[in-house]
């Protein structure tokens, strides 16, 4: 008997690991849904804890219940061959427990319903003088179009805090889901019809973006950065992106320039020259990661070039180690490092 | 086995060609453990890839195929098949009745289903599994290169028709050959629950077969269906995927929940609290099943009015599930309750469950789920609802029929190792799920960056699943030692309360010498209490008719398993080929004339005799 209880110990494991996570925080805070800085992501925060405390509350009834009836009812021993009742049921228990949830779910479904229109707000017809941003997602990149702005960019989301931005989503390959989570939820990018959200940053700062929806083997590696700023700071940005352009400061970049505009400029722009199927580069040496996933080092971006597949399995860019010498990679990082809009 | 053999018989055919619900119960069990063996497997592999961040185990493109494969097995080739062995296994005997109402569709039923498993684990040795996930979205479904797609679309395909004429044959089994006196609201709960289920899979699974169907025209034969630039539209296919595929977790759980409705009744020593509130919440679980689809669908843009409207259909169903609850936990209450590992199981599942409706209401709100849609706190949802509920009832199912499906009874020290450990590695591996979500992890990442403060719980998830790995092992050693020398079971070792526990262990192939008459709800608990040693005979002893076996069903299987293969390669040759020999299959059936033999009732051994 004694053995069975302490088993039962077992039972608060569950606890015990929320224990521990508390005990290592609510998640990084450029990344977790937890600590929100955005206005939607706090309006879902809030629908988040207002259903957990509900379901906290059915929780306890039925872990009480079941307390009472473990250490209650258990049969003692093969000897205890005593009959119980045959109870058939209870109608009053029954209409209770159908009634009460009904009532629980009342109370959460108005605020469902009203936080649902009210983060669709303003998608349809976008208010006057309000940012709106393009994102084409593709295997494995994002692509940011800043139409009213003619400012075209990648990789890194810049968007003004303290307004909502509209984004008006799609998709070139596959389905893909963007998701900011600090900021707000996520929305899928469909090939075939164009999605709408916004996001409402209320601080300046660098928040983590994902992909959400499986879209081949580099999903995992499919990031992406967003960096909100005073709107001062983010129309000079805008600014400096419209006038930017291919610059060399050196010998070398100038050699890295030449070899960019035989090899590379096809798939990547650099300001307004270049393909699109690959991501812009006009910002490339004020990014803070290679490809949105390693850190941007000269090494990295030479062996980036050199061999994509091995950094980001399935992406469509081919390898350039056999094509590019040592020195013309280098002459190519110099080039690259030096594509610079910010101070 | 049984000590009636009327006919010598070589063991592997008599397995191939068998239409005895009990054998093709056990047939469903085994190929069932089978691949959720190898569904465990690739899970713990998931696991490794997932141990430390940036740890290099697999790589990308296998992890894809082992996720996209441990979805695909554990549901449609691990889940599934199990539910179907214990429905084959038990419901009959519920029943009262002799066989199922189509034996031989039940033997097809079978034979499809594990020529389709075959099928789609094939990948794994030509050139790549199948790797766009379980749910094979379009448009990474239909442009992914290699073959692996083709075998998920064909194997599934092959695997669900099985299922589908597996369920029809439920439904007309229990509308039409219940003992008398087995009145509707007489039917014990898992036999309500398989009922309701089959109802599901008739209305389900045509929507999975047109969402394959387009997918393998667009595969295979240069369709355009959901390609955008074509006009094609792939968002057509998700509502098609989970049109079925919300429907699927209910015809899995609902057997699970019928399971415990008998398990915790029997080891509570009484009648279920509230049947007819309990059969009207299973019937209307199974009717809100359809009508929430688009839970899964919140991000993809339909609109604040549809969300809104699933949104509520959604929540309506924790109504009906929380009166199984509170009427599980009212059995219970005033009970004498024992506590052997089925019990455990079905103990087990009542709080682990509980949380998974608690996150599945949370889920079912719009706004959050914009943020916990595709991350990991749905993985953490789906299974805490697939593995505490339907995965702890396949197991509380094991411990408790076990003896009237094999005659012996498994270990129960064994028995309560497994679930100490397995419930323990289980909450250890999913509860950290939902905070993994919660601070920002997608799902289906083969890989997560450090410093993103994703580490811990990850390697907390992990020793959780090796936990779970080191109880399934366990459970495997029990069934070995039981199968060689396990303690023979007599025929009612519970005190059971249903009609099955009413004839001996394991069942003669009749079932039934005499047709039962059913005095009430928990048939033989009733006669136990009136004094009686059997049930009450509605017939007189007489001849027992038998339907003849037939090798049809596997060469059927294996015509469209050779169709579907060659298919693959475009070697249309063969695969006419294929087809013909799955006509062929269908017209012998036509034309030939089955009489089926007759057991004679001087041949019926005295014991099996009732109503003496």
């Amino acid at each position: 008997m004694q053995m069975k209880r302490w088993r039962n110990v077992w039972r608060f494991l569950p606890l015990l690991s929320v224990i521990a996570l508390a005990l290592t925080g609510c998640g990084n805070e450029q990344l977790t849904a937890m600590l929100p800085k955005g206005e939607g992501a706090e309006m879902q925060f809030n629908l988040m804890m207002l259903s957990l405390y509900i379901m906290i509350g059915v929780f306890v009834v039925v872990a009480l219940i079941y307390t009472v009836v473990l250490v209650r009812f258990r049969r003692r021993g093969e000897s205890d061959n005593e009959i119980p009742e045959q109870t058939e049921g209870n109608v009053v228990l029954e209409i209770l427990w159908t009634v009460v949830p009904i009532i629980l779910l009342l109370i959460l479904a108005v605020p469902t319903v009203m936080t649902t229109f009210a983060l669709d707000e303003g998608t349809e017809k976008v208010p006057d003088g309000a940012t709106v941003i393009k994102v084409t997602a593709h295997q494995y990149w994002w692509e940011f179009e800043y139409p009213d702005l003619e400012v075209k960019t990648s990789q890194d989301l810049h968007i003004p805090t303290g307004e909502r931005v509209y984004f008006e989503l799609v998709s070139k390959d596959v389905t893909h889901s963007f998701w900011v989570p600090t900021l707000g939820g996520k929305m899928d990018t469909n090939t075939a019809t164009e999605n709408k959200m916004w996001l409402n940053a209320q601080e300046p700062g660098t928040y983590y973006g994902k992909c959400a929806e499986l879209c081949g083997p580099s999903h995992a590696l499919m990031d992406f950065k967003v960096i909100a700023q005073e709107k001062e700071d983010f129309e000079a940005w805008a600014k400096s992106m419209k006038e930017a352009g291919s610059q060399a400061a050196s010998d070398q970049a100038a050699q890295g320039e030449e070899i960019f505009a035989n090899s590379c400029i096809g798939c990547h722009a650099v300001g307004s020259e270049g393909g699109n199927t690959g991501p812009n580069l006009t910002n490339f040496g004020d990014r803070e990661r290679v490809a949105g996933v390693l850190d941007h080092t000269d090494k990295n971006i030479k062996e980036w070039i050199s061999n994509p597949s091995e950094f980001k399995p399935g992406n469509n860019m081919p390898a350039f180690g056999d094509q590019l010498n040592d020195e013309e990679l280098d002459a190519l990082v110099a080039y690259l490092q030096g594509l610079k809009v910010e101070e | 086995m049984s000590a009636h053999a009327y006919k010598k018989k070589n063991p592997v055919w008599d397995w191939l060609t068998t239409v005895d619900h009990k054998k093709i119960g056990i047939l469903y069990l085994a190929s069932g453990a089978f691949f959720f063996l190898l569904g465990g497997i690739e899970a713990i592999l998931l696991r490794v890839q997932l141990l430390y961040p940036e740890f290099d185990f697999v790589g990308a493109e296998t992890f894809n195929q082992l996720l996209t494969m441990h979805g695909t097995t554990m549901i449609f080739l691990a889940a599934m098949p199990l539910i179907f062995g214990f429905m084959n296994a038990i419901v009959p005997l519920q029943i009262g009745a002799r066989d199922v109402a189509f034996p031989f569709v039940n033997s097809l039923g079978f034979w499809l289903f594990t020529a389709g498993g075959i099928l789609l684990n094939l990948g794994w040795f030509l050139g790549g599994a199948p790797d766009a996930g379980w749910t094979g979205y379009a448009p990474l479904s239909t442009t992914s290169p290699g073959n692996g797609v083709d075998f998920y679309v064909l194997g599934l395909q092959i695997s669900g028709i099985g299922t589908l004429i597996g369920g029809i044959n439920f439904l007309v089994t229990i509308i039409n050959m219940r003992a008398p006196g087995m009145t509707f609201m007489r039917m014990p709960l898992f036999t309500w629950s398989s009922f309701i289920t089959s109802g599901l899979i008739l209305f389900a699974f045509p929507a999975l077969t047109i969402g394959l169907a387009l997918l393998m025209f667009d595969r295979l034969f240069g369709s355009q269906f959901f390609a955008a630039e074509a006009g094609g539209n792939p968002i057509i296919y998700e509502h098609l995927f989970w049109i079925f595929g919300h429907p699927e977790v209910y015809i899995l759980v609902l057997p699970a929940f019928g399971m415990f409705s008998e398990i915790i009744a029997t080891f509570a020593r009484k009648r279920l609290f509230g049947y007819s509130a309990m059969v009207f919440a299973t019937a209307l679980i199974g009717f809100l099943g359809f009508m929430v689809w688009v839970h899964h669908m919140f991000t993809v843009g339909l609109g604040p009015i549809a969300n809104s409207i699933f949104a509520v259909a959604t929540m309506l169903i924790a109504v009906p599930t929380g009166v199984k609850i509170f009427n599980w936990l009212f059995t219970m209450w005033g009970g004498k309750v024992s506590f052997p590992t089925a019990n455990l199981f079905a103990v087990g599942f009542i709080p682990s469950f509980v949380l998974g409706g608690m996150t599945g209401v949370m889920l079912s709100v719009p706004p959050a789920d914009y943020q916990y849609h595709d991350s990991y706190f749905v993985v953490a949802h789906f299974h805490y609802v697939i593995v505490g509920g339907v995965v702890f009832g396949l197991f509380a199912g094991m411990y408790y029929w076990w003896p009237k499906i094999f005659g012996t009874v498994l270990n129960e020290f064994l028995g309560k190792l497994h679930f100490w450990l397995f419930f323990i590695g289980f909450h250890l591996t999913f509860f950290p799920m939902h905070f993994l979500g919660l601070m920002g992890m997608p799902r289906r990442v083969y890989t997560y960056l450090s410093g993103q403060s994703l580490d811990e719980a990850n390697f907390a998830a992990t020793m959780g699943a090796f936990l779970m790995g080191l109880a399934t092992i366990i459970m495997v050693w029990n069934i070995i030692q039981t199968s060689v020398k396990g303690k023979k079971a007599g025929n009612d070792p519970w005190d059971g309360r249903t009609l099955e526990w009413a004839i001996s262990s394991p069942a003669p192939e009749y079932n039934f010498a005499q047709t039962p008459l059913v005095r009430g709800l928990d048939a033989w608990w009733l006669e136990k209490r009136a004094g009686n040693k059997q049930m009450v005979a509605a017939e007189p002893l007489d001849d027992i008719h038998m339907p003849d076996s037939s090798i049809l069903p596997v060469l059927l299987s294996l015509g469209l398993f050779t169709a579907a293969l060659s298919a693959i390669y475009s070697n249309w040759v063969l695969a006419i080929g294929g087809l013909a020999l799955a006509a062929l299959s269908m017209i012998l059936r036509s034309v030939i004339d089955y009489h089926g033999y007759h057991i004679h009732k001087e041949d019926l051994p005295a014991e099996g005799r009732e109503g003496k």
